[in-house]
């Protein structure tokens, strides 16, 4: 589960990290009040920024043709006016798609002086099986791009999860950045505060770019995060109640959310051709046969290993609401499952949708010849694939006929 | 000899007295395998199916009856704390189902196994069939939830990090009257205690096995890293499939360990590398027990 910066940053503070001064807000009103209060305690620069889980935000245009999603205001007048064009407009930027994500929530915060930038973030190493840090002194950039074009600018650290970040680990990764001397302290604590946020949210990401050394009025410089970013780990959510209720279904398709209401692991993709698919292996692979057919897969859907009538049903109810869907492979191996009780699924879901679009079936495993039968008598028009390739090829060719 | 687990191999269940735990249990029994022991704390002194003993600790299963495999089916949260009771008695192979664990339970699991002389597959794996030579290769040794049915016995040896997709290839070599030594599913969780390249070595080293098919997916690396293995290591044919060139990248496609990012994982990488040790891809899902039988 991805969550806004602005939790991020919460989730980040209460571990101790040093983060800018500020608050969301979702309405005009309280962008007045928290502008009101941030420069009456002295700030004379303030930073408006859209809350949506996706990058470029800066970079970005709103649909109303209002250029950026952060903006820096003098004034709280300025901030109102900004957030006025920001609040419920629809943001583009390079990771949204032309579609775009509605702009609900701001961050307004102190503007930092920033003197220098770096990177750094906290990770699952899959090779090691182990948490990694990685820091570089290119804030601000991708960190894939530094990795291949500089790797030499990268600081790995691999952590013991049963000794947790060790202090020296910590001065590795601050010494590695080249901060001010007497501020090596300082970064030690915030890397190893970073890693506990990682460790104690069972986050599967925390990214901070850029960290920055940033300087004050009175030309005192500390260390602090000025964007973040984190992901969880959907399988630990059970035991963090508080994070869970930063989810913000308003990010999420709604197509997926409705899918997960039915134990459904269903994405969407572009493509015209949707498939049903038991177990993730099999249903990335029906889709890869759709593609080498010369078709393109609408999306990913497997339905798990016990599929009931019921969901089948909603998964055809949920193919059938895309609209760029003109054809339906099934693919099941019922190893464990009774191809018969799917066979029945899928007749009374094409039933109860009015299915009217080529729909080819590929059952193999159990009962596989009582299931085929049943597709045969049900008097719908069914496609029988027999292999993989052969259902693949039926539906691209069906498809490509009714177009 | 198979991998692994043989036809006598004895078999103890961690969550027997659950639904989905008992339901396999019992198609395990029926199709032959020696399911010795259950394990349910507090249910001890019971018996499973008026056959199998209950017993509270694995410790006290493994001392009872000396099994030396588990199959755990208990729920996420639960699942490390089973995995580590199942090393702590000396169990020598922990079949791990259960889906959905936390990573960060996987990692202390990890490192706290590392060194030990247990071996985890899984978790979120559907496990591991070495077919036996009754009908519908019964007699063998299934621990999991794999469909023992579609197996027969014989040469040619089966790993992956997906369940259906690995029933697919089975099906396909069966269907061609081929059979298999031993099938290991080491599960789609970014986070294992099994990689494909430890089971690659296994039939490397195993007579009975004489080729081999390896399917794997998007994320991580560990495809790569078998590959470069058997570049160097193995002689036998081996056939490779990998899963998911249409997939998204920054999406998890199902399995927790699917997923492209950063531009890492990708299935054209790992094509890439199968192709550069000499593996024979399939093109597609479809042939991926046709192609290694060409090779043969």
């Amino acid at each position: 589960m991805n969550i806004h910066e602005y939790q991020a940053k919460q989730l980040l503070a209460k571990h101790g990290v040093n983060v800018p001064s500020g608050d969301p807000c979702t309405t005009l009103a309280d962008a007045r009040s928290i502008a009101d209060r941030l420069f009456g305690q002295g700030d004379e620069l303030l930073v408006l920024k859209a809350q949506i889980h996706a990058g470029g935000r800066g970079k970005g245009t709103f649909k109303s043709g209002f250029q950026g999603g952060v903006h820096l205001c003098r004034s709280a007048d300025e901030v109102e006016e900004k957030a006025k064009a920001m609040l419920g407009e629809v943001l583009v930027t390079k990771q949204t798609g032309e579609v775009g994500r509605q702009v609900n929530t701001l961050l307004i915060a102190s503007a930092e002086k920033i003197i220098s930038e770096f990177y750094l973030a906290v990770l699952l190493d899959r090779d090691t099986g182990k948490p990694v840090v990685m820091a570089s002194t290119e804030g601000g950039m991708d960190i894939e791009e530094v990795a291949e074009k500089t790797p030499e600018k990268i600081v790995r650290v691999g952590v013991d999860p049963a000794l947790g970040m060790m202090p020296y680990q910590a001065r590795k990764i601050a010494v590695g950045l080249n901060v001010p001397a007497n501020l090596i302290g300082a970064t030690a604590k915030l890397v190893a505060n970073v890693y506990n946020t990682f460790w104690e949210t069972d986050a599967s990401l925390v990214e901070i770019n850029p960290l920055c050394l940033v300087e004050d009025g009175d030309g005192k410089q500390d260390i602090c995060a000025v964007d973040a970013k984190i992901s969880i780990d959907d399988n630990a959510l059970y035991r963090h109640k508080d994070i869970l209720a930063m989810r913000d279904l308003g990010e999420e398709a709604p197509l997926e959310i409705e899918a997960s209401k039915f134990d459904l692991n269903y994405i969407k993709l572009d493509g015209s051709i949707a498939c049903l698919v038991n177990g993730a292996g099999l249903a990335m692979a029906t889709m890869d046969i759709i593609k080498h057919f010369g078709g393109s897969p609408a999306n990913f859907l497997d339905v798990g290993g016990g599929a009931s009538k019921e969901q089948v049903t909603a998964a055809f109810r949920i193919i059938l609401s895309d609209p760029n869907v003109k054809g339906i492979l099934v693919n099941i191996f019922g190893g464990i499952m009774q191809c018969d009780v799917i066979a029945q699924g899928i007749v009374a879901a094409a039933r109860e949708t009015q299915l009217a679009i080529p729909l080819v079936v590929r059952l193999e495993g159990n009962n596989v010849e009582i299931g085929k039968k049943i597709l045969d008598e049900s008097g719908l028009t069914i496609i029988n694939g027999d292999t993989m390739a052969d259902a693949a090829q039926k539906i691209v060719d069906a498809v490509e006929t009714s177009a | 000899m198979a991998i692994l687990v043989q036809e006598d191999t004895k078999v103890l269940v961690q969550g027997i007295t659950g639904s989905f735990g008992g339901r396999h249990a019992k198609l395990s029994l029926d199709y032959g395998s020696q399911i010795v022991a259950g394990v349910t704390p507090g249910k001890g002194g019971q018996t499973f199916e008026n056959q199998v003993p209950i017993f509270d600790t694995v410790g006290k299963a493994v001392s009872e009856t000396g099994a030396t495999a588990s199959a755990i089916f208990v729920p996420p949260p639960f699942a490390a704390d089973a995995i580590l009771e199942a090393v702590d008695a000396g169990v020598d192979l922990v079949v791990c189902v259960t889906e959905g664990i936390p990573v960060k339970d996987m990692v202390r699991v990890r490192a706290a196994i590392d060194g030990s002389s247990s071996r985890l597959i899984g978790p979120n794996c559907p496990g591991i069939v070495t077919p036996g030579s009754g009908d519908g290769s019964s007699g063998g040794c299934r621990i999991g939830i794999a469909p023992g049915y579609i197996h027969k016995k014989g040469n040619i040896g089966v790993v992956s990090r997906s369940g259906t997709l690995t029933y697919e290839a089975v099906w396909q070599l069966t269907c061609r009257g081929v059979g298999q030594s031993t099938c290991v599913g080491i599960g789609g969780d970014p986070v294992n205690g099994t990689s494909h390249l430890d089971v690659i070595k296994l039939f490397t080293e195993d007579p009975e096995t004489e080729g081999i098919i390896m399917i794997g997916e998007i994320g991580g690396s560990a495809e790569e890293e078998a590959a470069a293995w058997i570049k160097e290591h193995c002689k036998k044919p081996v056939v490779g499939f990998i899963a998911g060139t249409t997939a998204p990248p920054g999406r998890r496609m199902g399995h927790a360990g699917a997923i492209v990012s950063g531009g890492k994982g990708t299935a054209e990488a790992k094509i890439e590398a199968f192709r550069d040790a000499g593996i024979l891809v399939a093109d597609t899902p479809s042939v991926m027990a046709e192609t290694l039988l060409k090779a043969m």
